[in-house]
């Protein structure tokens, strides 16, 4: 579904990501883990259609398609879908109305009919109770006054509402105590399917006792240095990144 | 050249002032004479004026404009009922003064039962019939000292609204005060003139309209003055919307005693250049004043806001939100000015002006001033250009929403947070429209 070869990003000409590499099918869950300015919201945000980004190199399939041609918008409506790490207030604009124009535009482009406001209803209603999320928050304006813990559950309700085929979830577990944490998880857990992928990016493995994924993989100064199952997640819990820092550092391969 | 248009208003005046010698309003004569003289010393203000230095008046200096005539019946008119449609605010019910360029047009207007007491009407009339309250405040807050505008207006005025509403009294109905003009072939000039006077303990809602349809040439020189007696409550609207070829000048000049509360909403999106005064008098313990404002201007299209709040008593309030979108080569312009007067102990007095940049040749000029003449006050201001938050359009986008759509629904936003302030529910909805239709690419806006 998604192939990323040697992609290369930098900002304000400072290289971030250099030279990722990251084949992920339908249905598999990959999790990727880093110590902070490793470049793992970076790739996040490219993915998602960023543009504050250059691209200096590589290529990012999506479905066959070149991702980094799409606009932000396209992506979207092709089934990408990123919770992002800092979720924006957007004063005015009440969440309902926003959910709306949002599921409508996808349906729209995926030649479905639009959803009236009674049919609309139904379906956030069925997708709050993933969430637990009180339906007092519908009328008040996008983020706006939401604790932490609400403004991520408001991400994953999205997600829910807009049935992505890949869901990027940036550092959604970061700031969340742990009820807030389960709840997250849940709705997360109740989403995955055959169909689905999801990149879980995290800088704790905590939140991987909640999501399983299916492999791991850790983003150390802009590159993937090493892979694998669950296992790794538990072992970076126990040793700490800079275990795998010095063994880049000492020029020895990486290995577990 | 601009002499010589002070001199054309100047001759034009001469035989007005003749001409009412003999139809019963000698007694306002002193009154004219007086502003026209100070119009002649005056002229036209110029950029070298600290009060004008952001807009330029010499294209209506140097326009020949014609006196609008009254018209006889108009209605049958296409254009006329296109004005009225886009003027008339659906599912309000309201007492309606309808005016063709400037003179009230009964045919068109609607005067249901009003309280027993209450006068409203047009300033024709009431200049003939001369009622004791009219020459009471006629013309006794809008300055013709430094107003060159208010000056002509009060020299040439002829019509208008008058309403009064003895103590008291409440006006459940609101009032609706509409001015269309027409194109009469040369460029008009009119000169509309409003008295709103409430008494003590009385209550009112007043919406003023000012419009013109397509590039139609003229201009509205209005001023309205609003007098509060003590513990008197008003909540006034301005919605205009002129031609986008016009010119519209206008004073609002607000009077207020002890305990009165006025709240305007001063909505502007039409004119080439339009031009709004609105100025504030506390005079009286305990007196509240809001101003609210939205302007949004595009093309090439100039709207210039200057609010002047003068605390001249103890004990007062006025809180003042402003916000400007700007986009085109629309400029803009908010100055506004709270002057707190030595006496005016315990003031509070907020300003807020907040612009919005659509494009890169927009442009916006904002100056907020305080004068503070005693120590015992709190008062504060600020004021922020911006342009949309690239944060916030992202987020939509990767939502699904469209570029321009984003745009729109974050345009909106900003302006929403003026129009929600608006407590009257048809004129909230008639407003809300009035955004909508405003941005490009709304249509999807609307349908969420």
């Amino acid at each position: 579904m998604l192939y990323i070869r040697d992609l290369r990003v930098s900002a304000a000409g400072h290289e971030i990501l250099r030279g990722i590499d990251l084949n992920i099918n339908a249905g598999e869950v990959h999790a990727i883990m880093g110590p902070n300015g490793s470049g793992k919201s970076t790739l996040a945000q490219v993915l998602a259609g960023r543009e504050d980004y250059e691209i200096t190199g590589g290529e990012v399939l999506y479905d066959g398609q070149d991702l980094l041609q799409m606009t932000p918008e396209d992506r979207a409506r092709e089934g990408i879908f990123l919770a992002f790490q800092y979720p924006i207030e957007i004063p005015g604009v009440s969440t309902a109305y926003f959910l709306r124009a949002a599921v409508n535009a996808i349906r729209k482009h995926r030649g479905l009919e639009e959803l009236d406001a009674m049919d609309f209803l139904g379906l956030l209603k069925e997708k709050m109770s993933l969430v637990e999320m009180e339906q007092t928050l519908l009328n008040r304006p996008i983020n706006e006054g939401f604790s932490g813990g609400e403004k991520k559950r408001n991400e994953i309700l999205q997600m829910a509402m807009l049935d992505p085929k890949l869901a990027i979830l940036d550092e959604t577990d970061s700031g969340l105590d742990i009820d807030a944490l389960k709840i997250v998880a849940n709705g997360v857990n109740g989403l995955r399917n055959s169909e689905r992928a999801m990149i879980v990016i995290t800088h704790y493995q905590r939140l991987l006792n909640y999501i399983i994924p299916d492999f791991i993989h850790v983003l150390v100064d802009g590159r993937i240095v090493k892979s694998g199952d669950r296992q790794l997640a538990l072992e970076l819990e126990q040793k700490g990144y800079s275990w795998i820092e010095q063994q880049l550092q000492g020029g020895q391969p990486v290995s577990s | 050249m601009t002499e010589a248009r002070k001199n054309f208003y100047l001759e034009n005046f001469a035989q007005y002032d003749q001409a009412l010698a003999s139809n019963g309003q000698a007694w306002t004569r002193p009154l004219r004479q007086a502003a026209m003289g100070r119009f002649a010393e005056l002229g036209f203000p110029t950029t070298h004026d600290e009060e004008w230095k952001y807009t330029n008046v010499a294209p209506i200096a140097r326009t020949p404009f014609q006196s609008a005539q009254r018209t006889g019946s108009v209605s049958g008119s296409k254009t006329l009922s296109a004005a009225l449609t886009a003027a008339a605010i659906p599912s309000l019910v309201c007492v309606q003064l309808v005016f063709i360029n400037g003179y009230y047009a009964p045919e068109l207007s609607t005067l249901p039962d009003v309280p027993q007491g209450v006068e409203v009407g047009s300033l024709a009339n009431a200049l003939s019939s001369r009622p004791p309250w009219l020459e009471a405040h006629l013309a006794r807050y809008a300055s013709v000292d430094d107003q060159a505008f208010v000056a002509l207006n009060t020299a040439f005025m002829e019509d208008g609204a008058c309403v009064y509403v003895p103590p008291g009294c409440t006006i459940e109905m609101p009032i609706h005060l509409m001015f269309i003009s027409l194109a009469q072939g040369a460029a008009t000039l009119s000169h509309p003139r409003n008295l709103l006077v409430l008494e003590a303990n009385t209550q009112a809602q007043v919406i003023e309209s000012y419009i013109g349809l397509g590039h139609d040439v003229y201009l509205t020189n209005a001023v309205t003055e609003c007098v509060l007696g003590q513990n008197a409550r008003v909540e006034y609207c301005k919605l205009e919307r002129e031609s986008a070829s016009a010119f519209h000048i206008a004073t609002l000049q607000v009077q207020q005693a002890r305990s009165s509360n006025f709240v305007s909403h001063a909505i502007a999106q039409g004119g080439a250049l339009a031009r709004h005064n609105i100025n504030v008098v506390l005079n009286g313990e305990g007196g509240d004043n809001t101003l609210n404002g939205l302007f949004m201007a595009t093309d090439q299209q100039l709207i210039d806001n200057q609010t002047r709040i003068d605390h001249v008593m103890p004990h007062c309030t006025s809180r003042e939100f402003y916000k400007g979108i700007l986009d085109g080569k629309g400029r803009g312009v908010f100055n506004g000015k709270i002057v707190v007067h030595k006496d005016a102990q315990q003031t509070d007095a907020r300003q807020t002006n907040k612009n919005l940049l659509l494009s890169q040749d927009a442009s916006i000029d904002t100056k907020p001033q305080l004068e503070i003449l005693n120590n015992d006050v709190k008062c504060s201001h600020g004021s922020t250009i911006g342009r949309l938050d690239e944060n916030s359009l992202f987020y939509l986008r990767t939502r699904g929403l469209g570029e321009e759509e984003a745009r729109s629904l974050l345009t909106y936003a900003f302006a929403s947070e003026l129009v929600n302030r608006i407590a009257l529910t048809p004129l909230r909805t008639k407003l809300n429209d009035l955004v909508l239709t405003w941005l490009p690419h709304s249509q999807r806006v609307k349908e969420a």
